[in-house]
């Protein structure tokens, strides 16, 4: 205490002091676990354990106290994050693993009509589905997002209904799936009859949940069109419409599409709507507005729900191609923005 | 809408002439659209409530095997809190961490590539969820069951009935909405975690103090209310979420709070799914009647964390 307080600096650990205690601590945790035969889990969380009291107890030594409490908290955050990301990477691996014996030329290009028992069935009504009400989705929110987005930034600013407006679509993203679901469903039952069920229910549903995102996304690209361009528009005479719809418009295309393909790949993963909605049926349905209409995240529900061998391996198959879809979507929404982004120097 | 334009050319020569009829076109079907989301909103209310009007004074035969709407809606009500709980209790400390390793922690050129890691987790669908928490997670996690049955069968949430033999419990459904709720909470954190004033950190660190230390005085005071107001948009998501609870729950009607036991109620959301297919028209109003109470109550959950963010935006901007 009395000579090292002279000194300004204090003592520290070298900086490969955590590598080093890591690799001791599995290998410490390594002994037991292949003496009693722990699996993987287990024996990182041994190691976890391990590491979680030995740094510290080496920092409290050399550094002192509040050193060690940094390096326990430092370990804890780590460990957080290797924990959250780990469902992740199971879930991808098992339904990878699960869907790729599934997947065939057949299951994807059938549907399941008249399909009894173990017989090859496949996604092909789903898929259609899918896509109709995906894109019906679509077509009915994107214009009510971005003519809403285009409202809030160039003719709601500061006033007080675009800050309710604002607010509310905040509120919106909150709404549950069921909920849009159910709306949908009160809306054609009182429109059509209790027995009513059509594509377009969950077309609308979709929407509901559609329209936050876009509008939020739209709003944001559309805020970071400097004013210089919209100022040079008006100075040459062109009227407002024209300069929203001819500069700012296209100025923020890029970062709209990648909004709306976004919103598209969250609400394509959509069950619960649909399910209320839309019901289910195993042939090919291409009419919107009438009967029942089967998407792929409903055809994986109904099969996972026959609780059958065979009706287990569909679900994952199904399961694979939505989440490759997903991934796609997210991944092309990625591609636009990095591609098309508009410079933002001037 | 159309305006009577000659009279004023004379008056008025440098305005822009032909372009106000499509200005005044173009404002009013922008307004139009903006004013949609306000009906829609109001909409979702008033169709609910006509529809499920009926629902809620049902002769009692609709509530087999209950009597009242009360009576049905109570085990219901129970099952979705117990839920939410248990789906908050182990996500909120996971979703701070998370948060802080990306803002804080991460090494810099990794720390996208790791937000984007959990912004993945986000886009899963949620039927995915529910088929690997119904094939897998459950069977994972029954020893965990068993183990808490022994240790803490006393308590009223794991005891006094055998535990799940298959780990089909509200305790699993619990965690597979913790982890769907992650992502909602780590971005909000995130985002309010970066933008704690660069002034204030350098500030404590130049005082001496360590990370943690410059965190927990710099970053969490600054960041309190966007933290509150992330959980509570993840509560609004586990009271709302469907297909997980569906899939992976073994479903009975009787009331408990045993969240390990063989089987518990659905929660409201999984209630609907589960038994939309019997659609007397009865039952379809009651379960549209139960929609509107799941709605009243993730609007009031969403209003209030929307405010508590709003509140402490406006505070930060003066």
């Amino acid at each position: 205490m009395t000579s090292a307080s002279l000194h300004i600096s204090q003592a520290r650990l070298p900086r490969w002091a955590p590598l080093l205690v890591g690799v001791m601590a599995l290998a410490l945790a390594g002994l037991p676990a292949l003496l009693s035969g722990w699996g993987v889990v287990t024996w990182l969380f041994a190691a976890l354990v391990v590491f979680l009291i030995a740094m510290p107890v080496w920092s409290r030594l050399v550094e002192g106290r509040r050193s060690a409490t940094d390096r326990f908290v430092t370990a804890l955050v780590w460990a957080a994050f290797a924990v959250a990301v780990s469902p992740l990477v199971w879930l991808l691996w098992v339904v990878i693993s699960n869907g790729l014996p599934a997947i065939n030329a057949a299951f994807l290009s059938q549907s399941m009509l008249n399909v009894i028992g173990d017989e090859q069935g496949g996604i092909y009504h789903a898929l259609i589905g899918t896509l109709l009400i995906t894109v019906a989705a679509a077509v009915i929110s994107v214009p009510i997002g971005i003519l809403t987005a285009v409202y809030l930034v160039e003719y709601g600013t500061r006033s007080r209904v675009a800050r309710v407006i604002t607010f509310l679509v905040d509120v919106m993203t909150g709404i549950p799936s069921i909920v849009a679901g159910l709306f949908a469903l009160a809306l054609l039952v009182l429109l059509f009859g209790p027995a009513f069920r059509a594509g377009i229910g969950g077309s609308i549903a979709l929407s509901l949940l559609m329209i936050p995102t876009v509008v939020r996304s739209s709003e944001e690209m559309m805020r970071l069109v400097p004013d210089d361009l919209r100022e040079a528009s008006y100075a040459l005479g062109v009227p407002k419409w024209r300069t929203i719809t001819r500069v700012v418009l296209p100025t923020a295309l890029s970062g709209i599409i990648t909004g709306v393909v976004l919103a598209v790949s969250r609400v394509i993963g959509e069950t619960a709507p649909l399910l209320v909605v839309a019901g289910a049926t195993d042939g090919v349905n291409t009419n919107l507005f009438d009967g029942r209409m089967t998407t792929l995240p409903v055809f994986i529900f109904s099969q996972y729900s026959t609780s059958t061998p065979v009706g287990y391996e569909r679900a994952w198959g199904g399961a694979l191609v939505l989440i490759a879809l997903v991934m796609v979507l997210n991944l092309v929404a990625r591609i636009i923005g990095r591609i098309f982004a508009p410079a933002k120097g001037h | 809408m159309t305006a009577t334009a000659s009279p004023e050319r004379t008056e008025n020569p440098t305005t822009p002439r032909p372009s106000r009829r499509g200005d005044r076109v173009f404002a009013g079907v922008v307004r139009l659209a903006a004013l949609t989301i306000l009906v829609a909103l109001v909409a979702v209310f008033v169709f609910l409530a006509v529809e499920g009007w009926v629902g809620l004074t049902s002769d009692a035969a609709t509530y087999a095997p209950f009597t009242s709407f009360a009576s049905y809606m109570e085990p219901l009500i129970v099952s979705t809190l117990l839920a939410s709980a248990i789906a908050l209790i182990v996500s909120v400390p996971f979703a701070i961490a998370v948060a802080l390793f990306i803002s804080h922690y991460a090494p810099r050129r990794l720390a996208a590539v790791l937000a984007y890691l959990v912004d993945l987790l986000a886009a899963v669908p949620s039927v995915v969820f529910g088929l690997w928490g119904g094939r897998y997670l459950a069977a994972y996690l029954q020893p965990a069951h068993v183990w808490l049955h022994e240790h803490f069968g006393f308590l009223p949430f794991f005891g006094p009935g055998p535990p799940s033999p298959n780990g089909r419990s509200l305790f699993t459904a619990g965690i597979v909405l913790a982890i769907m709720i992650l992502p909602i909470m780590t971005a909000i954190s995130r985002e309010i975690f970066l933008q704690t004033p660069r002034l204030h950190q350098e500030a404590a660190l130049a005082l001496g103090a360590t990370r943690w230390e410059m965190i927990r005085y710099a970053v969490f005071p600054y960041a309190r209310s966007g933290m509150v107001s992330g959980i509570m948009l993840g509560l609004g998501r586990a009271l709302g979420e469907t297909m997980a609870v569906a899939m992976v729950l073994a479903t009975t009607p009787a009331t408990t709070l045993n969240v390990i036991g063989t089987a518990s109620p659905a929660t409201i959301a999984a209630n609907i799914a589960l038994n939309y297919k019997e659609a007397t028209p009865e039952r379809q109003s009651l379960l549209i009647a139960t929609g509107l109470v799941l709605f009243v109550i993730t609007f009031v959950v969403n209003f209030a964390a929307r405010w508590v963010a709003g509140r402490s935006a406006r505070r930060l901007n003066r």
